[in-house]
C-alpha cells in the first residue's frame, strides 16, 4: 500500500519538473546537453573549494626549503616532506589515533543507552536531558577548557592519554546521543516489547535486540566521534603542558607557531592528519551523509 | 537476522501507537494484571530505577564535562585565580574585579568587535554561498550526488589542517593566492593578507567561510528537497516563476530551515578559536583577537584565569541572548 503512494507520487513529480522545464525551453534532447553544462559547472565549483586541499597535496610532494617556489603541479614529486613529518610526527599520530579510538568507545559506550532511554522508556526527565544536550552546544569550549585545566591539574589529568579521551568525548558525545536517539525513535516499538514478553531483561534487551537494530546510526556517531576527536585542538592545546602526550593537531600548530621555512613537511603532516576525513568521505559516504543533516536538524 | 539488516537499513515510520504511552507501565499492562497492587507498584518503581540507570552515565558526564566547568567558571571568574592558586591553593575573591579589568580594558572593545564584525562576515558569506549552491545542486544532472558529497571535505578536515594550508596559501611572498593575482597582473607585490592589521580579519573570515560553506549547503538543500514540487507547479500557473518563485514559495518555505541554520552557525562562530589562533594568533597588533582567543590567552598565557573565566562567561551570555532569541522566533513560528 505504501509502496504505491510513493511511486505515484514520486512519478506526479517527475512529470510536474518536466512540465516546468518544458513550458520553458520546448522539449528534445535539449535537457540532456543542458543538464551536462551544470555538471561542468558544479565541478569548476568543487575545483574552486577544493583547492586548497589540491595545494596541500602538490606542497606537501615539493623538495624542501623556501628559496624554491612551490610549483603549480607536482610534476617531480619529492617525499622528503612525508620522511620529515613521520619521523617527527609520527608519535603524535599514533597518540591521536589512541585518543579518538578511546573516545568513539566512550562515547557510544555513554551516548547509546542513553539514547534508547529517552527514545523508548520515555522517562520523566528526558526533556530536561535533551534541552541540556541542546544548551551544551552553546558552551564555548575555553569556558570548559578553562575550568578543566584547574580540575585537571588537581587531580593528575593533566598530559594524560584518558584526560584528552574524557574532554575529546564532549565533543561527541551530545551529538551521539542526538543522532542515535533520532534513529531509535523510528524504530518499532513492538519488537522490543515482544522482546520483552520473551523474558529478555532490560540490558539483554537492549544488547541483542535495540543495538544490531540500531547499527548504522551507531556507525554515524562512531565515525563523527571519530572525527571530532581527531580534529581536537582546543583540549590538546589547553590540557597538556609538555611534550609527553602529544595529538597530531598540536605538533601542527606548533610547526607552523615558529617562523615556517619547511613548508614541505608541514604540508605532509596536514596531508596524514586529513586521511581520516579523506578516508571516511570517499568509503563511509552514506553515513556521512546521514550524520551532516541528522544532527542539525533533529 | 535478515528482519534486523532490513530494518536497520530502512527505519520503517512510526507505526505503532504504543510509544506514545508513558512510560513505566509500557512493560506491565497486559501481563502483571494479575499482580496484586502494592506488588506491582513497587515492580513498577523498579522499572523505573531501571529505565534511569541507561541514562545515568550520560547525565553524570554531562554534568561534569559541561556543568561543572560552568559553575566552577562563574565562581572563578570572582576570585583572583593564577598560577600561585596552584601552589598554595588559595584564590582569594575579589568580586567584580575581574570583569572590570576585562570590561574597561581597552582590548575588550576591539575584541567585541572583531567577534562581531567575524561572525557577521562569516555568516553572511556560508549562507549565501551555500543557499546559492544549494539552488543550483536542486537541477537534475549526473554526478550531481559524488560532487556534492565531495563538496563536504573542507567541513570535515581538521580545523588546524586548514588553518596551515590557508597560511601557506596567503602568504605574502611565495603563497599560491598572492602569486595567482600577480600571474593575472592584478597586484604588482606581495599582499600581506595575515601580517597586515587592515587585512588580517578579511582573510580570516574569508577562511572560515570557506568552511563553513559546505554545513551551509548540506542543510539548506536537504531543506530545499522537503518543499513539495506542487507549489512550484500551483505557483507558475499563477505566474510564478524564477525569482518569484522564489520568494514567495522558497523562502517562506525554507524558513524554518534558514533559522535553524544562522543560529547554529552564531553560536558555533562564536565560540571559534582554532582557526584564528592557526592562521594569526590574534594577531597582527590584535586585530583579529575576538573574545574567544582573548579568553584563552588570558588564562594560558598570562595565567590570570579569573578574567579568562570572566571573559568566557560573557562569550556564554553572548551566546544565550542569541539562543533565547531564536527560542522566541521559533515558539512565533510554530504559533502562526
Amino acid at each position: 500500500m505504501t509502496t504505491t503512494t510513493i511511486t505515484s507520487r514520486t512519478g506526479l513529480t517527475r512529470t510536474g519538473r518536466g512540465g516546468r522545464k518544458g513550458t520553458g525551453r520546448g522539449s528534445g534532447p535539449a535537457p540532456d546537453r543542458q543538464n551536462w553544462g551544470s555538471t561542468a559547472l558544479a565541478i569548476f565549483f568543487l575545483a574552486i573549494m577544493l583547492f586548497p586541499v589540491y595545494w596541500m597535496v602538490n606542497a606537501s610532494l615539493q623538495p624542501n626549503g623556501t628559496t624554491l617556489e612551490t610549483s603549480w603541479l607536482p610534476l617531480k614529486p619529492d617525499f622528503t616532506g612525508y620522511a620529515t613529518a613521520i619521523s617527527e610526527q609520527g608519535g603524535n599520530l599514533g597518540t591521536s589515533l589512541v585518543i579518538s579510538l578511546g573516545s568513539v568507545a566512550l562515547s557510544l559506550a555513554i551516548a547509546a543507552p542513553a539514547a534508547y532511554a529517552l527514545a523508548y522508556f520515555k522517562v520523566r526527565g528526558a526533556g530536561i536531558v535533551l534541552f541540556a544536550i541542546l544548551i551544551s552546544q552553546m558552551i564555548p569550549g575555553i569556558v570548559v577548557a578553562n575550568a578543566l585545566y584547574t580540575a585537571y591539574n588537581d587531580l593528575g589529568l593533566l598530559n594524560s592519554i584518558p584526560g584528552l579521551i574524557l574532554a575529546d568525548s564532549a565533543h561527541g558525545i551530545p551529538f551521539a546521543i542526538l543522532i542515535i536517539r533520532a534513529f531509535m525513535n523510528g524504530m518499532p516499538a513492538s519488537v522490543i516489547e515482544a522482546a520483552r514478553v520473551d523474558g529478555a531483561g532490560h540490558i539483554r534487551a537492549f544488547w541483542s535486540i535495540v543495538l544490531p537494530l540500531s547499527r548504522n546510526s551507531l556507525i554515524t556517531a562512531g565515525l563523527f566521534t571519530f572525527l571530532f576527536a581527531w580534529s581536537d585542538f582546543l583540549f590538546a592545546l589547553t590540557l597538556t603542558t609538555t611534550e609527553a602526550v602529544r595529538p597530531v593537531t598540536l605538533g601542527i600548530f606548533q610547526y607552523i607557531g615558529a617562523y615556517v621555512n619547511d613548508w614541505s613537511s608541514v604540508m605532509a603532516t596536514a596531508v596524514l592528519a586529513s586521511i581520516p576525513a579523506i578516508v571516511l568521505l570517499v568509503a563511509a559516504q552514506k553515513y556521512i551523509a546521514a550524520g551532516t543533516t541528522g544532527g542539525a536538524v533533529k | 537476522m535478515s528482519l534486523t539488516t532490513d530494518l536497520s537499513q530502512a527505519p520503517p515510520p512510526h507505526e505503532n501507537a504504543a510509544k506514545g504511552m508513558p512510560g513505566g507501565g509500557k512493560a506491565g499492562g497486559g501481563t502483571l494484571d494479575t499482580v496484586p497492587a502494592p506488588r506491582r507498584r513497587s515492580r513498577q518503581r523498579r522499572e523505573r530505577l531501571f529505565q534511569w540507570l541507561f541514562l545515568v552515565p550520560a547525565v553524570v558526564y554531562m554534568a561534569l564535562f559541561f556543568g561543572y566547568p560552568v559553575v566552577k567558571n562563574v565562581v572563578m571568574s570572582f576570585q583572583d585565580y593564577t598560577t600561585a592558586t596552584f601552589f598554595t591553593g588559595e584564590a582569594p575573591w575579589v568580586g567584580l574585579a575581574n570583569y572590570v579589568t576585562v570590561l574597561s580594558s581597552s582590548l575588550f572593545s576591539t575584541s567585541l568587535l572583531n567577534t562581531a564584525l567575524f561572525t557577521v562576515g562569516s555568516i553572511l558569506g556560508q549562507f549565501v554561498i551555500g543557499l546559492a549552491l544549494a539552488i543550483f545542486f536542486q537541477r537534475k544532472f549526473p554526478l550531481n550526488g559524488i560532487l556534492r558529497s565531495l563538496l563536504l571535505l573542507p567541513w570535515l578536515l581538521p580545523l588546524i589542517v586548514s588553518s596551515a594550508v590557508w597560511r601557506w596559501i596567503l602568504d605574502k611572498d611565495s603563497g599560491a593566492l598572492n602569486r595567482f593575482l600577480g600571474d593575472l597582473n592584478i597586484v604588482d607585490t606581495g599582499v600581506p593578507w595575515l601580517t597586515s592589521t587592515s587585512l588580517a580579519l578579511i582573510a580570516v573570515v574569508g577562511v572560515n567561510i570557506w568552511i563553513g560553506i559546505p554545513f551551509n549547503l548540506t542543510i539548506l538543500y536537504g531543506g530545499l528537497q522537503e518543499i513539495p514540487d506542487e507549489l512550484y507547479e500551483a505557483g507558475s500557473l499563477d505566474g510564478a516563476t524564477g525569482w518569484k518563485a522564489f520568494r514567495h514559495i522558497t523562502w517562506p518555505m525554507l524558513r524554518p530551515v534558514v533559522s535553524v541554520v544562522l543560529v547554529l552557525g552564531v553560536v558555533y562562530t562564536l565560540k571559534v578559536l582554532d582557526i584564528i589562533l592557526g592562521l594569526t594568533n590574534g594577531g597582527p597588533a590584535n586585530s583579529t583577537q575576538t573574545i574567544a582567543t582573548q579568553s584563552y590567552a588570558l588564562s594560558f598565557q598570562e595565567f590570570k584565569f579569573g578574567e579568562g573565566a570572566a571573559l568566557g562567561n560573557i562569550l556564554v551570555i553572548i551566546s544565550l541572548v542569541f539562543a533565547v532569541l531564536y527560542l522566541r522566533a521559533s515558539r512565533r513560528a510554530v504559533d502562526e
